[in-house]
């Protein structure tokens, strides 16, 4: 049986997406009201994995809370901290328990985290874990040994258009598609153009392709992003939009600008969907998705 | 010229280490840790020096030509009886000679420095780590820039998404390995090998520690 999200996927609607994040400790509180609040307006939950290096609870126990809740997880698995051994495993233990989405990424650096001095595993890299999805769903394992009961995802990856140079990061893109990836999340794009141009030439693979978008907070953030997180480039008119807001303003603002950008997205079809990363702040992922019109 | 990189341990994990033991004998090396500046003649000195007004005893130094030699007999004829009075040898090479001289003198040893990596001199003082010795060589297929050891997480099918301006996400300063490959792949018209999708490394291409015996005819 495919997914939810691999059916929505395959339905040709406009897929939307958001994340939730795993808790500091083993209060789920939060988290739980986020899925609450989300798990019947959008398609699927990314739970990410010890996002930034930053030791959370775990990406796996926070998407069976989302299976739990009702809500549709994608499985978000880095491969910084575990070897070839335990992602097989932890695909496996998803597998039993309903989760058949896996987003498959290489990892932040632990040295970027909270654990510096941490042994950084990166045993494989996200095309050979896409790849190692597709090897298990034959009922094997990457050793060649038969596995009894399989496992079954829908598997994706990421990249970054924004990226500079581009030439690398599109071949491992093809990589990616090559290895078995269905789904391709993009990095925040908030210059539409320039991911127009990425679409052209992404549209020639058979591949969904999810849009990107980080709710601005305020002119600051959208300037600490533009130094500090690679692939992500907001242009300066959103700069100056976020600066123009009145005081107090500024929340409303980001929401308004992603909300549009989401639209002209749908409406001019550009992409398959979003994935919309609010950050902390996923209580207003309903409001950016009625400001985009999609509620 | 490869060598072992080394950089000195602060004082206080020495003194940490030194404790309990007031007469020491102090040895530099000739080789890597007087490239490096880390265990020449001068530092050797200078160490000596800083343990004194730390109120050590320093019983003697010496320079050796190459720590990570046998150099047993040498050494002991002209310092033994120098080293025989010292608690302990302070060694300012890399492990590899504080190894050497622990297996070889029946004396208490301690390191001076951490030793870094095994690296190359590319420019008068800056060292860079090119080889991990991982024993499955790939550089091959890579332009001969090795991304096991250049890329920070040691990919080998291409570039992490931490990669910004065709530097590394750890350090700004630091050339992300995957834009070099690709400028050098570029060059030679070699593109096709970098999109050739690489299976999992064998990690244990010699497993660790490392063995090896010239095989007999």
């Amino acid at each position: 049986m495919p997914s939810a999200f691999k059916k929505a996927l395959d339905s040709g609607k406009f897929v939307v997406t958001s994340e939730v994040a795993p808790s500091k400790g083993t209060n789920l509180e939060k988290m739980a009201h986020h899925v609450e609040l989300l798990k019947d307006k959008v398609d699927a939950m990314n739970v990410t994995d010890h996002q930034s290096s930053v030791m959370r609870f775990p990406s796996l126990g926070g998407a069976l809370l989302v299976k739990e809740k009702g809500g549709e997880p994608i499985l978000q698995m880095t491969c910084r901290d575990r070897n070839r051994l335990a992602l097989q495993a932890d695909l496996m233990f998803a597998a039993s328990r309903g989760i058949n989405n896996v987003l498959c990424l290489t990892g932040d650096s632990v040295m970027l985290g909270d654990h510096k001095q941490a042994k950084a595993v990166f045993d494989l890299d996200s095309s050979q874990l896409v790849a190692a999805v597709r090897t298990m769903e034959r009922g094997k394992d990457m050793a060649g040994n038969d596995l009894d009961g399989g496992v079954r995802f829908c598997a994706g990856a990421i990249v970054t258009p924004e990226a500079n140079p581009i030439e690398p990061q599109l071949i491992k893109f093809e990589k990616k598609i090559e290895a078995g990836a269905e789904f391709i999340q993009t990095q925040a794009v908030y210059d539409i153009d320039n991911f127009k141009k990425f679409m052209d030439y992404a549209r020639q693979f058979d591949v969904k392709i999810l849009a990107g978008v980080i709710l601005l907070t305020s002119a600051g953030m959208a300037r600490f992003m533009n130094k500090n997180v690679a692939g992500v480039m907001v242009p300066q008119n959103l700069i100056d939009e976020m600066a123009a807001a009145p005081k107090g303003g500024a929340l409303k603002k980001g929401i308004e600008i992603t909300g549009r950008m989401i639209a002209q997205i749908k409406d001019e079809k550009i992409c398959d969907g979003v994935h919309i990363m609010a950050i902390g702040k996923e209580e207003v992922v309903p409001d950016i998705m009625s400001a985009a019109g999609l509620l | 010229m490869i060598r072992s990189i080394t950089q000195q341990k602060p004082m206080e994990e020495i003194e940490h280490l030194l404790e309990g033991m007031d007469r020491i004998f102090v040895i530099g090396c000739g080789t890597c840790t007087t490239l490096t500046r880390t265990g020449g003649v001068e530092q050797v000195a200078a160490m000596a020096e800083d343990l004194s007004a730390r109120g050590k005893v320093i019983t003697g130094t010496t320079v050796v030509p190459v720590a990570c030699d046998n150099l047993t007999s040498d050494i002991l004829s002209e310092f033994g009886a120098r080293m025989n009075q010292a608690d302990a040898l302070l060694v300012m090479s890399c492990a590899y000679g504080v190894q050497t001289l622990a297996s070889q003198l029946g004396q208490m040893v301690v390191p001076a420095q951490n030793t870094l990596f095994i690296g190359k001199e590319n420019a008068a003082g800056q060292f860079n780590e090119i080889c991990t010795q991982c024993g499955t060589c790939v550089i091959g297929e890579t332009g001969g820039i090795c991304p096991v050891t250049t890329c920070h997480k040691g990919l080998v099918n291409g570039p992490c998404g931490g990669t910004n301006n065709g530097k590394c996400e750890i350090d700004s300063n630091k050339d992300c390995a995957w834009t070099m490959i690709y400028n050098r792949l570029k060059e030679l018209d070699r593109l096709d090998s970098m999109r050739t999708y690489k299976k999992p490394r064998n990690h244990l291409g010699e497993p660790s520690p490392g063995k090896f015996l010239i095989p007999e005819n």
